[in-house]
């Protein structure tokens, strides 16, 4: 799935979040929420500069992956999976566990495709189409059996 | 005598303990929860450091998404 789709999902399933944005660790955007692709590039530069600022903070070893900065106006989730991040904005007060839950799904959907060169991606995105065709006539035929 | 007076302080006890719940949501209310790798997580509350660094940034992506 790109990356686009995965954000139209998301927005679709989660009704706390008001806006989203994909980009990598160089700060290009894979896709986003905002219609305004010069807003997009603010949204993912401010967002890559909490993540940063948050790496600065972090006391130990471990990398950190998730983070949620609640404030006045709204809250702010960013997820980090590898070189992919996905930021959003929510209202005030938005169950959290949801957020992350919806947010590490998507990038979840979308990871393999922002990973990899597009024309790696292309092959990819076939072959799960491929891999999907051949498994649907045996999930089909489970429920006649039984 | 005494109704009148236990009355009273039921009334301060619980504008007290109302003005502590109000002073304790509205300290929640800005924060900045930090989750890593390894499942630990660090929360910041306003008022500490690594919250008073993280709370304008995180103002600045909330008004990025909103300005027209």
């Amino acid at each position: 799935m790109d990356a686009k789709q995965a954000l139209a999902d998301l927005t679709e399933i989660s009704s706390q979040i008001q806006a989203a944005v994909v980009f990598d660790d160089q700060g290009k955007v894979a896709a986003s929420t905002l219609e305004d692709s010069r807003r997009s590039d603010e949204l993912a530069k401010a967002a890559g500069g909490l993540l940063a600022a948050a790496d600065e903070i972090k006391t130990g070893e471990s990398a950190l992956t998730q983070l949620e900065v609640a404030t006045g106006d709204g809250s702010v989730f960013v997820v980090r999976t590898g070189k992919t991040v996905i930021a959003a904005t929510t209202g005030s007060n938005p169950t959290a566990g949801l957020v992350f839950y919806d947010l590490k799904s998507a990038l979840r959907t979308i990871k393999p495709a922002a990973a990899k060169k597009p024309a790696v991606a292309k092959k990819t995105a076939t072959a799960a189409k491929k891999k999907t065709a051949a498994r649907k006539p045996a999930t089909r035929k489970k429920p006649d059996a039984s | 005598m005494r109704r009148s007076i236990a009355a009273l302080l039921g009334i301060v006890g619980g504008m007290l303990a109302g003005a502590a719940f109000i002073r304790r949501q509205a300290a929640h209310r800005e924060r900045a929860d930090l989750y890593f790798e390894d499942g630990s997580m660090l929360s910041l509350t306003s008022g500490s450091p690594g919250a008073e660094r993280l709370l304008p940034l995180a103002r600045e992506v909330i008004r990025t998404t909103r300005s027209t």
